[in-house]
């Protein structure tokens, strides 16, 4: 039992939380800002751009068919920082992917089928290891995946310094061939990426596996005691976002049809920053993968608002992702800290 | 109660820490139907045995049966699984999920592994209203004070055996043969105990037993029908509740007499010589602690009176320059004090015991010897290390002054009992032969044995010319202890109280309640 003597004009303990304090604490708040916030700067982008072909469906379609890999790869981390965990390996999982797979297919001729569930397989195995040790020896996340992502990123120069292009006709079809929404229409990568949001989100809140997530992320030490399975669920974790990678390294081998070993540098931040601004919390235990859709639009719609710019430099992207998560974590850290008093 | 064979047996039961035998040789037996007592000290072991017995930490050697069978349990799941369940001293529940996932976590209701949250929802509103609860099961359990968290705790640990709470997608359990409840009723206010003893009582009939952790001993003996006695990390003995009164329960609990322990209460408050050793002028901080003045003889002991979160410990802060104060000076004979920092008030003599001892005193990680040496080696630098020797003499003194058991400087702090925590704290500033002690709640959460040996500490060290500020919230305690008596009401030091015979714990409640001294 813990008491302070701070403070002593707390309430009296409540037993029905107000109206109002039960919608600040509501966790759905965080991502209904986030959605607020891409529909704000989409009717920005609507009035000003609008005679620049802005209004254009395959605009917004544009969004996910650009950034379906990042969706992917920001779902994987959503349940590593979900679970209380960080995954820095990400970026160079991709990376690592691509070339792989660039590899696979063009110096040693393997048809695509074998390749795609090869790579898979190694992307979940690489995300297993870091798991395995993060439980097994109890050693911060932080400095295992990091050692994650110097090793796969080392792992890519290994297989060739120079980046392989892939000119097989199977991977450019896949890369061409349209999903005709009507209006417009979406690549393979962005169905795919949408396909992988929708089970993380039923994983997540119909599977005790996803609860369990959650339990973790919330107190790890009372998961134990809870008699939940907090090793093995923190492993498949890793795996998840391991296996994630993969398919984002897929995904952006086919948006860019090559393999080079500097691919995708530095994108777990960009996938940390979405899960972020997604409203998922850092500490663990509070967010939703929703949130990371969310989260990945904004980014990409910044991207995009400053395309159309056009007069401004791509560096303004990082300038304004860094303004948006210094908003988005100092947001969080008001809710919390108004959520103890 | 019919004694037919017991459905929990742990025999020679034995645990060993690094440096630290916490359980040795122990035996206990657990009836159906019976609401079963475990009574020791802090550090005698209960948490230990109730640990071992759920699969928390592993066994080092004893068996433990569990229906006529041996069991071995590897992890509190597979402890839960054959129908022992425990609810925790602390909260153990994930404040992020909603009271009815809490509740089911780990056993939803499933169906083809989609989770059946209507199902869920409804299993838990029904075995919440069974106790008598009335909230809302789709709410955080965040949004619930701590005693509502701790009866939601208890409804989980009831849930998981029920078959019909159960589910089948849980696989069936055989339902809770044991509950376990540790310390459960420390966070409960009265009229939420006597729900948790009801519930205790129908539970009881059902056949369930029940083994309770409790400090309260009227509690134990309201509620229990047979206790056993643990004293460091051994069996003392079992009996029936009607068997053994209340005294002679705490000799057995202590191995000594009580006699020993009522000696204090008679002592007579050394007389001070009458010289100033601290001034505070003015002292305050806003939002803290109104503006005060203070004077602190040498050898005095100056008790805090006041409600909890009456600022007492601001005032202690303050004092020690862990808060920075707005106004005011303090002067330690006769030179001002720099507040900015502790250090000043370190250099100038004073010493700090937090009432956090775990957050913010000790390092658990470090060893007994490492935690009590900290303080001197801050005083001198760390460019001047302690010599080997004169640290290990040092260590070993208090060590055997304050009586730190277990006697060995090498046990990791972590693994010792409240008690003996707060003498490895005590012990680390008294190392540095400070002028002014200044200890916060130096008593909370420790038994009555080891809080006697701290109040005598008290009164001997300020025999030997070092003051004291004792904050405490027992006020006997206080007024036992202190020559003056400083009283707190809404953040501000409204009375200064002589202490002597005329005055009395009613007086200084009457002092706190009306903010005016007779």
């Amino acid at each position: 039992m813990t008491t302070t003597t701070q403070s002593p004009q707390a309430a009296p303990d409540s037993r029905t939380p107000s109206r109002a304090a039960r919608l600040l604490a509501d966790r759905r708040l965080p991502v209904a800002a986030t959605a607020l916030l891409f529909l704000v700067m989409y009717g920005v982008g609507l009035s000003r751009y609008q005679f620049y072909g802005f209004a254009e469906p395959q605009v917004f379609l544009n969004l996910f068919i650009d950034n379906g890999y990042l969706l992917v790869a920001a779902v994987g981390v959503t349940f590593v920082i979900l679970s209380g965990g960080i995954d820095l390996s990400v970026g160079s999982m991709i990376g690592f992917t691509t070339m792989f797979t660039a590899w696979l297919v063009e110096r040693q001729g393997l048809p695509l089928a074998l390749v795609i569930p090869l790579a898979l397989a190694v992307g979940a195995f690489g995300g297993f290891l870091m798991g395995y040790v993060i439980h097994n020896f109890e050693i911060q996340p932080f400095i295992v995946t990091l050692a994650g992502l110097f090793l796969f990123r080392g792992l890519c120069l290994v297989i060739s310094k120079e980046s392989i292009s892939i000119s097989d006709s199977g991977v450019s079809s896949m890369a061409q061939a349209q999903v005709s929404l009507g209006m417009g229409f979406l690549s393979i990568g962005a169905v795919v990426s949408l396909v992988v949001l929708a089970l993380a989100f039923y994983v997540l809140h119909y599977t005790r596996f996803g609860r369990r997530v959650y339990a973790i992320g919330g107190n790890e030490q009372s998961a134990l005691l809870m008699g939940l399975p907090q090793g093995g669920t923190k492993i498949a974790v890793y795996t998840v976002s391991g296996f994630c990678s993969a398919l984002a390294g897929l995904l952006f081998t086919l948006y860019i049809q090559s393999g080079d070993p500097l691919h995708a540098t530095g994108m777990e931040l960009d996938a940390i920053a979405a899960v972020v601004i997604g409203g998922t919390l850092l500490t663990g235990g509070s967010g939703y993968v929703l949130g990371t859709l969310f989260g990945v639009l904004v980014l990409g719609l910044i991207k995009s608002l400053i395309q159309f710019e056009g007069t401004l430099s791509s560096w303004w992207t990082k300038i304004a992702t860094g303004v948006l998560l210094c908003a988005f974590i100092l947001i969080q850290r008001f809710m919390t800290t108004r959520k103890k008093a | 109660m019919a004694e037919p064979r017991p459905v929990l047996e742990m025999a020679g039961i034995v645990k060993e820490f690094p440096g630290v035998r916490a359980l040795s040789d122990v035996d206990f037996r657990l009836f159906p139907g019976e609401i079963h007592a475990l009574m020791g000290e802090n550090g005698a072991g209960k948490s230990t045995l109730i640990k071992v017995l759920t699969g928390v930490y592993s066994l080092d050697g004893g068996t433990i049966t569990l229906d006529g069978e041996s069991v071995r349990f590897a992890s509190p799941l597979q402890a839960q699984q054959a129908g022992i369940s425990t609810v925790y001293q602390e909260v153990n529940l994930c404040p992020n999920l909603s009271v009815a996932e809490n509740i089911f976590i780990g056993r939803e209701p499933t169906r083809m592994g989609r989770i059946q949250w209507k199902r869920l929802r409804q299993e838990a509103a029904r075995l919440v209203d069974r106790l008598g609860l009335d909230i809302d099961v789709t709410a955080p359990l965040s949004s619930y004070p701590l005693a509502v968290q701790q009866l939601v705790a208890i409804v989980r640990s009831l849930g998981i055996g029920d078959g019909d709470g159960d589910g089948e997608g849980a696989g069936g359990g055989p339902g809770t043969k044991v509950l376990i409840l540790d310390e459960p009723t420390s966070s409960l206010d009265r009229d939420e105990v006597l729900q948790l003893f009801a519930l205790m009582r129908r539970l009881k009939d059902e056949g369930v037993a029940i083994l309770f952790v409790s400090h309260f001993l009227d509690q134990i003996y309201e509620v229990c029908d047979r206790m056993t006695v643990l004293r460091n990390g051994t069996l003392v003995s079992e009996h029936l509740v009607s068997d053994l009164d209340q005294v002679g329960l705490v000799q057995l609990m202590l191995g000594k007499a009580m006699g020993q322990l009522e000696e204090l209460h008679e002592h007579q408050l050394h007389s001070t010589a009458g010289e100033t050793l601290l001034k505070a002028d003015g002292l305050g901080r806003t939002g803290s602690i109104a503006p005060f003045d203070l004077e602190i003889d040498k050898g005095e002991v100056i008790g805090l009176a006041g409600l909890l979160g009456s600022g007492r410990t601001e005032l202690a802060r303050l004092l020690f320059g862990a808060d920075h104060p707005d106004s005011g000076t303090v002067t330690v004979d006769g030179k001002q004090v720099s507040l900015s920092a502790p250090n000043g008030a370190i250099g100038a003599g004073v010493a700090f015991c937090s009432e956090n001892r775990k957050t913010e005193g000790l390092v658990p990680d470090l060893t007994v010897r490492e935690n009590i040496i900290l303080a001197l080696q801050a005083a001198r630098g760390w460019t001047r290390p302690v010599p080997a020797a004169q640290r290990d003499e040092l260590v070993a003194k208090y060590i055997k002054a304050l009586d730190i058991r277990p006697a060995n400087p090498e046990a990791r702090v972590g693994q010792l009992s409240g008690g003996n925590q707060q003498k490895v704290l005590l012990a680390r500033w008294l190392i540095t032969q400070p002028k002014l002690l200044i200890l916060d709640e130096p008593t909370r959460g420790i038994d009555i044995g080891a809080k006697a040996e701290i109040q005598k500490l008290v009164v001997s060290l300020s025999e030997d010319g070092m003051s004291v500020l004792y904050i405490a919230a027992e006020l006997e305690e206080v007024l036992r202890l202190s020559h003056t008596i400083g009283v707190l009401r809404d953040r501000r030091l409204v009375a200064r109280i002589t202490n002597g015979p005329e005055i009395t714990t009613s007086k200084i409640l009457e002092t706190i309640a009306s903010g005016e001294h007779q």
